[in-house]
């Protein structure tokens, strides 16, 4: 049996105490008396989190293995204190069948660093036209349940409605690209207003994400089903999502953390690693963003973590790939901005980055972690160390890092998957040793 | 002044007023029988042009000849994709030969202040996308200028495209600069967003209405300049505007508007860039009108160019081209 004690965490940000982790579940809470064979974990002075939940990265793999791995993005994951994300279908070939799915399933759990969950494509090849084989991949193994098209919006209302209604059977839901490609087409990259209008960057505005969100939430009325909005960026979206669930429409939302530190003006060099869809938006929508998350008009923080190689970011700003990094300064981000900043505590980080993401996808066995029978999923937290992100030191293959020389107050000092440690900030072990050593996963506890 | 040219707002006003002075001397320069000087003798010059221009390129390589720099024409279709070489690699391989300048007209904003970070040479920008055209900015108030003086509360109107127009992103800069009063007219779906913010902020007047600011209407006052802006082929079909017709009657500047702006406004003086579409946006009577200077900015054009060569890359002791001595053909210094 492998035992784990986690010495003295402040549980959610309240009172401290021990946590026996017994065979990957949470079998003791409070004062524990640790076996001699144990493992133990101080974590004095630590807030203990339920596992963190991304609903939104891109791991690259297969297709782009120069940008990010499964395994490199699952040690990214890791050491951002993410104990499950859900695998974007924009690869090559795209996730768009049971086969494919079930293949980032088997590679995430091989590198056993965090809990790998595909993404289903709404549509076969993300072309907006036919939908992908939806019911097959959620029979699969990999019991796909979130569906995106994302990076490409399902923007006929015909076929987004019939995805709504074909997922409703087995519970799925759909995470929306909210992105009108005739009001910001192909080529829109800098949020529409002043700073476009400068820099003569091609606009992309907040109307194309709110007019789309609108109609989204009208068809999940009127079939009855889930949608969900990835990314968020604009005041009007939330002012549109606050109205439908007031109206008891089934919609949920994440916004980035990116979405609710950066801003437009960082545009004006034209640095393509401030390029992002949706774009980075004036502060008036970054405030409103903030609100929205703290008040629960938005549910979750997703990282969209979007690895890209330096070549494909080294080209004339509308030329560059758009995405930014974000699993390993997500929480850092959210602890500077949110917790520092009032607006949120401990206990609202968990929801917004475990319980809630987790209820989402449709991960029963995430987002608990700190209660007795729950698998041990436990992300711990430095609430006060100060971090100044490096891009060179990052887990992940790509150095696409917006965050690089800013310094956040709040960072993750290890996380525990399934009972294991797969990162520990303080002594350098776990994410490179467990990556070689991990044979199988607790995905399935 | 700095080691590039990226914006029109890296020049300070004494910067402008410097530059214009010395292309007034390298236009006297231009009406002698030996226009070359030996000022920028083994100087390398790059024009790098990822998109097409005849006037721009040619004035360049012009200015650098004549200044004794060796100037070398370098063109690569289309924008740099995912597909081909990045643009960071392209601007070091240049830069890797030892260019003293480089000179950059790309298809997308913002390329020229990209590049300028990567390289050790100075970088020029002749034409960035919808974002800048300094260049062209500073030959404009050459030429206003010569024949107005002081541009001290000129009122210069800017007329068209102005979304997608780098000469306008330009000339607003460097005419406040110089302490013109300026104000731009284009239709709602021509005006750049955020122009609101943006012409508040920067203390320049907008209009979707020509004729009212044409006429000296209520505070717009009379008018010194108008700069017709060139409406490009495939924004006629982009839904920016119903038909060419509806866009000469709204914005173009028509024989009847030049013939009442001529009544109003003694000595005004039209502009426009080039390439012209005439029967579009200007009429041919006010192309060939005496109140037009297109011309001039042509010729400005080269001057103007060698003055910016000049300031960026002869060192603190090379004397002043107006002292130097024309130099012949391969004669030996």
């Amino acid at each position: 049996m492998s035992r784990l004690v986690i010495r003295g965490a402040r549980l959610l940000g309240a009172d401290a105490a021990d946590l026996l982790v017994e065979d990957g579940v949470v079998t003791e809470v409070g004062s524990v008396t640790a076996p001699s064979d144990a493992e133990l974990l101080d974590a004095d002075g630590l807030v203990a989190l339920p596992g963190l939940v991304d609903l939104h990265v891109h791991l690259r793999e297969p297709g782009r293995e120069d940008a990010e791995t499964i395994a490199t993005g699952s040690a990214a994951a890791a050491a951002g204190g993410f104990t499950a994300v859900f695998a974007m279908a924009n690869t090559n070939p795209v996730t768009d069948t049971a086969e494919a799915a079930e293949r980032v399933l088997d590679l995430g759990r091989a590198c056993g660093l965090t809990e790998v969950v595909p993404v289903g494509a709404v549509t076969k090849g993300l072309e907006g036209a036919e939908l992908a084989e939806l019911g097959l991949m959620a029979r699969s193994r990999a019991k796909v349940r979130v569906f995106s098209d994302d990076g490409h919006c399902v923007h006929d209302a015909r076929i987004m409605r019939r995805a709504l209604e074909y997922i409703k059977p087995f519970g799925g839901v759909i995470s929306q690209h909210a992105q009108d490609p005739r009001l910001a087409g192909r080529e829109a990259c800098c949020h529409e207003g002043e700073v476009s209008g400068r820099l003569g960057l091609p606009g992309w505005p907040g109307i194309a994400e709110e007019s789309v969100v609108a109609r989204d939430v009208m068809l999940a009325r009127h079939t009855g089903s889930r949608v969900h909005v990835a990314h968020v960026s604009t005041a009007g979206t939330v002012e549109v999502i606050r109205w439908a669930k007031a109206q008891g429409i089934d919609v949920t939302a994440e916004v980035t953390p990116h979405h609710l530190a950066l801003t437009t003006d960082l545009l004006v060099g034209y640095d393509p690693v401030y390029k992002v869809n949706p774009p980075l938006r004036p502060t008036e929508d970054v405030e409103v963003l903030r609100a929205a998350l703290a008040d629960g008009t938005i549910d979750a923080v997703a990282t969209d973590h979007a690895p890209h190689a330096r070549h494909d970011k080294e080209h004339a700003f509308v030329d560059a790939a758009f995405g930014m990094l974000g699993l390993e300064t997500a929480l850092s981000v959210v602890s500077d901005v949110m917790v520092h900043g009032g607006l949120l505590d401990w206990a609202d980080v968990a929801r917004v980055m475990s319980t809630t993401p987790a209820r989402i996808g449709g991960l029963a066995h995430q987002g608990r972690g700190l209660a007795v029978g729950a698998p041990a999923h436990i992300t711990l937290v430095d609430p006060d160390r100060e971090v100044t992100v490096d891009a060179a030191a990052s887990r992940s293959r790509s150095r696409n890092n917006p965050w690089h020389g800013r310094t956040l107050r709040g960072a993750v000092e290890a996380t525990v998957y399934a009972g294991r440690v797969t990162h520990d900030a303080r002594n350098g072990a776990g994410t490179r040793r467990e990556l070689t050593n991990a044979t199988t996963s607790g995905a399935d506890l | 002044m700095t080691r590039h040219l990226i914006s029109s707002a890296d020049l300070s006003r004494a910067e402008v007023e410097d530059i214009l002075e010395t292309a007034a001397s390298m236009h006297d320069l231009q009406r002698r029988e030996v226009k070359k000087v030996p000022t920028l003798r083994g100087r390398t010059v790059i024009n790098f042009f990822f998109e097409d221009s005849t006037r721009t390129r040619s004035s360049f390589e012009i200015a650098g000849k004549w200044m004794s720099a060796d100037t070398i024409n370098l063109s690569a279709k289309g924008s740099s994709t995912s597909k081909g070489e990045s643009l960071r690699d392209t601007a070091m391989t240049v830069d890797a030969m030892a260019v003293d300048a480089l000179v950059i007209r790309h298809n997308a904003s913002g390329a020229c202040q990209q590049v300028a970070q990567w390289v050790r040479c100075s970088v020029i920008n002749a034409g960035d996308g919808t974002h800048e055209h300094p260049t062209q900015a500073l030959l404009d108030a050459y030429t206003l200028r010569t024949r107005l003086g002081d541009l001290d509360g000129k009122h210069v109107v800017i007329v068209g495209d102005l979304t997608h127009s780098r000469v306008f992103r330009s000339n607003v800069i460097t005419l406040k600069t110089l302490g013109a009063k300026v104000t731009v007219v284009a239709p709602p779906t021509l005006m750049p967003s955020g122009i609101g913010a943006w012409s508040t902020a920067d203390g320049f007047a907008t209009s979707w209405d020509l004729d009212p600011v044409l006429d000296g209407e209520g505070e717009h006052g009379p008018v010194d300049a108008v700069m017709m802006l060139r409406v490009q082929r495939e924004r006629m079909s982009g839904g920016f505007f119903p038909t060419p017709r509806e866009y000469t009657v709204g914005y173009g500047l028509t024989r009847d508007r030049l013939d009442r702006l001529v009544a109003r406004n003694d000595g005004v003086l039209v502009l426009h860039p080039g390439p012209m579409n005439r029967g579009l946006e200007i009429a041919p009577e006010a192309a060939d009108s005496p109140q037009s200077v297109v011309l001039d900015q042509v010729s400005a054009g080269v001057a103007v160019r060698m003055a910016v060569l000049y300031h960026l890359l002869a060192g603190d002791d090379t004397p002043a081209p107006v002292a130097a001595t024309p130099v012949t053909e391969g004669a030996a210094r």
